[in-house]
């Protein structure tokens, strides 16, 4: 046992104090002995290479330095081009952007909040409440009169969206009530899967009584997409996206303290109430809007979190909030490349490319970090 | 500054249920905790010693009664406010991948930093005096993951440390450890208690230990929680009939708890000395009743140097043995 040395007296305003220590020490502190947080910056550097391929490549061939000219609103040699980058892959882009922040972020507060490795984004039901939308504007859409949908063409997308979201968000209403009233997380877990069990058995029941043609629509639905916001939609998706993100800045400390348990995060002061409906919140803010808008994409939320950790080495919120943030807008940039690969014409389905591509790459972290891993 | 850090007023603790009427466990207590003491919590399974910890933690409300922190009644407290207060340690460790022994240790100052939980020089300084404290020095730069649980819980008890509350409750902290470590975890708590100025309660099922290093014991029954020195305890009758079962009673020259010797065949033995009181016990547990009297059978230890001998007198005759084992080889065969 060693010496006992006087207890230091901590006095000075609790408040502010940080302000003394610049950032650069207070990440090369002790606590995070160990971590990589300087993975960061590659990734902020990577997430840069990948939007400006992301809106060079495409169907149509452009050279880069007509598409720099153009994103510095010059006018391209050729009107085309500017129209194509601006009005397609442009809000193409930061959809993918703003999607694999919200989904790669929702993933790691699920996952800490949960305890367990699985939990993804969906797993409160928000996925299956936004099929259900879906489903009740597309299926449904034949009763109102046969070409509805078909006719309205954009104005049918825009309903689609709407739909999807107020699924969403009507879904996590009632898993926010339910938040409200119970405390323990697993009850909570379990609550939000039934939820989705429910929703999902009514949309098969609509599938079941829907026309063939009908259901098609839905299913293109569920294949996801990133080419559906317009430069209109976009800061909607954008400001959602951002308060959701800002919401899960301020629970980094309470993330943190929820590695030990509840009980001890209780007992280190977290008001485990006010994070749970913060959780909840912040979720419903991220998924339903990328939901609602891109349709349910699977594996970002699942994956990116891991992916993290691995090539972050460190658990801690601070470091894996900014990571999660980069590396699902990398991934679903990745898949939004892949999906539209350039020379041809053919789209594959965005959730098929996520987990061919993502899948391998998350298998091989788990394993090489497999060390103090799951 | 007064010493009394936690009280207890009237406190019924135990489980409301909607229907069938509350659960009981314990009520009327009125317990005090001071500044500098180690209390041990003591008590069989199942009487409501987690329950009383959790009550006095603020994890569990009171069926009746309050709970004061220096005065402060408990219920009135914010979850931050609490901490300021009061730390935990539990009995299971938990064990985050991908984090030092350092930050776990520094999470203790949650309580005391900002939104983003950043440490400032004064939290730094704090956390390297808690880890120093509980001689963890060697553990801060460590995965947790490749730490043993003993490991682990030390640090689980300098993230309490670094919370700076006055107030540790530990719940069998020591379960899943081996003696040594059980040993040096007790000592640890007894010595932060003084050094540190914390009251420190904690609960054990290690009698022994708990004899050796607390201050003041609480026992707990069915009847109650009765407190006081541990000696005192023991000598009148407390700590018997605390943990009072049948075939089992405290010994208090010994200071722990003895099965009750079935009435078997009465041996005579005579000698002194540490060979004696193994071949005691190793009459005891084969079933004879020991005793000084004249007896049918005689046993007398005859010391040789290094060596023992035993010489056997059995129903007139005499035998002579180098081991325990062959005494009562001997013994058991005359038996049948």
């Amino acid at each position: 046992m060693s010496q006992l040395v006087g207890e230091p007296v901590h006095t000075a305003a609790v408040a502010g104090n940080w302000r003394q220590s610049k950032p650069a020490t207070w990440l090369s502190s002790r606590e995070f002995a160990g971590a990589r947080p300087h993975v960061l910056l590659f990734m902020l550097i990577a997430l840069g290479a990948l939007l400006l391929l992301s809106l060079a490549l495409g169907s149509a061939s452009i050279p880069f330095d007509q598409i720099v000219t153009i994103l510095l609103n010059g006018e391209a040699d050729q009107p085309a081009w500017t129209h194509i980058v601006l009005k397609f892959r442009l809000p193409k882009t930061l959809t993918a952007m703003f999607a694999g922040m919200a989904l790669g972020v929702s993933g790691l507060l699920m996952q800490t909040y949960f305890r367990n490795p699985l939990a993804e984004p969906f797993v409160l039901g928000v996925s299956a409440g936004a099929s259900l939308g879906v489903a009740l504007v597309v299926l449904t859409a034949g009763a109102a009169g046969g070409a509805l949908l078909a006719g309205l063409g954009l104005a049918g997308d825009l309903l689609m969206t709407v739909a999807a979201g107020l699924g969403a968000a009507m879904t996590m209403l009632l898993v926010l009530l339910v938040a409200v009233r119970i405390q323990s997380s697993v009850s909570l877990l379990i609550l939000g899967l039934m939820f989705g069990y429910l929703v999902a058995a009514m949309v098969s029941l609509l599938l079941y009584f829907a026309l063939p043609e009908r259901i098609q629509a839905y299913i293109n639905w569920t294949f996801g997409s990133f080419s559906g916001v317009t430069n209109k939609q976009l800061p909607v998706l954008a400001g959602i996206v951002l308060a959701g993100l800002l919401l899960s800045a301020a629970l980094c400390k309470p993330l943190n303290a929820l590695l030990l348990g509840e009980d001890y995060a209780r007992s280190l002061g977290a008001n485990l109430k006010r994070t749970r409906i913060g959780i909840v919140v912040a979720i419903a803010l991220l998924v339903s809007a990328v939901t609602a808008f891109c349709g349910p994409i699977a594996f970002i939320g699942i994956a990116v979190p891991h992916l993290c950790r691995g090539l972050l080495a460190s658990a801690d919120h601070r470091l894996l909030l900014p990571g999660t943030c980069l590396a699902g807008a990398c991934v679903a940039l990745c898949a939004s490349l892949l999906a539209e690969l350039p020379g041809n014409n053919l789209v594959l389905p965005l959730n098929v490319v996520t987990a061919l591509m993502g899948a391998p790459v998350v298998m091989l972290v788990v394993l090489r970090g497999a060390r103090g891993w799951l | 500054m007064t010493a009394l850090a936690l009280e207890t007023r009237d406190l019924a603790i135990g489980y409301r249920r909607r229907s069938k009427g509350d659960i009981r466990l314990a009520h009327e207590l009125n317990l005090q905790l001071q500044r500098g003491k180690l209390v041990g919590l003591l008590g069989a399974n199942g009487v409501g010693k987690s329950t009383l910890l959790r009550t006095l933690a603020g994890r569990q409300k009171p069926l009746a009664g309050r709970v004061l922190l220096a005065g402060q009644d408990l219920s009135t407290l914010s979850p931050l406010a609490l901490a300021h207060r009061l730390s935990i340690v539990l009995t299971q460790t938990p064990q985050p991948r991908l984090m030092n022994g350092y930050a776990l240790v520094a999470l203790g100052r949650h309580p005391h930093s900002d939104w983003l939980g950043r440490l400032s020089p004064e939290d730094h300084e704090i956390v390297a005096w808690a880890i120093d404290a509980v001689g963890a020095d060697d553990l801060a730069d460590q995965p947790l993951a490749e730490l043993s649980d003993g490991q682990r819980q030390k640090l689980m008890i300098a993230r309490a440390l670094a919370q700076q509350s006055d107030i540790m409750l530990l719940d069998e902290p020591t379960a899943y450890l081996d003696l040594p470590r059980r040993v040096e975890t007790m000592q640890l708590l007894k010595q932060l208690a003084r050094s540190a100025e914390r009251a420190i309660l904690v609960s054990t099922h290690d009698l022994d230990l708990a004899l050796r290093s607390c201050d003041q014991l609480w026992l707990m029954s069915d009847a109650g929680i009765i407190t006081g020195a541990p000696e005192d305890l023991v000598l009148d009758g407390g700590l018997g009939a605390t943990f009072d079962a049948a075939s089992i009673s405290f010994d208090k020259v010994t200071g722990s708890f003895v099965l009750d010797p079935p009435a078997g065949p009465r041996v005579r033995l005579i000698g002194e000395g540490e060979a004696v009181l193994w071949l005691r016990r190793a009459l005891e547990r084969a079933g004879f009743t020991v005793s000084s009297a004249a007896a049918d059978v005689e046993v007398t230890h005859h010391s040789n140097g290094a060596d023992s001998n035993w010489d056997l007198r059995l129903n007139g005759r005499a035998s002579a043995h180098s081991t325990i084992q062959s005494v009562l080889e001997a013994l058991e065969s005359e038996r049948k």
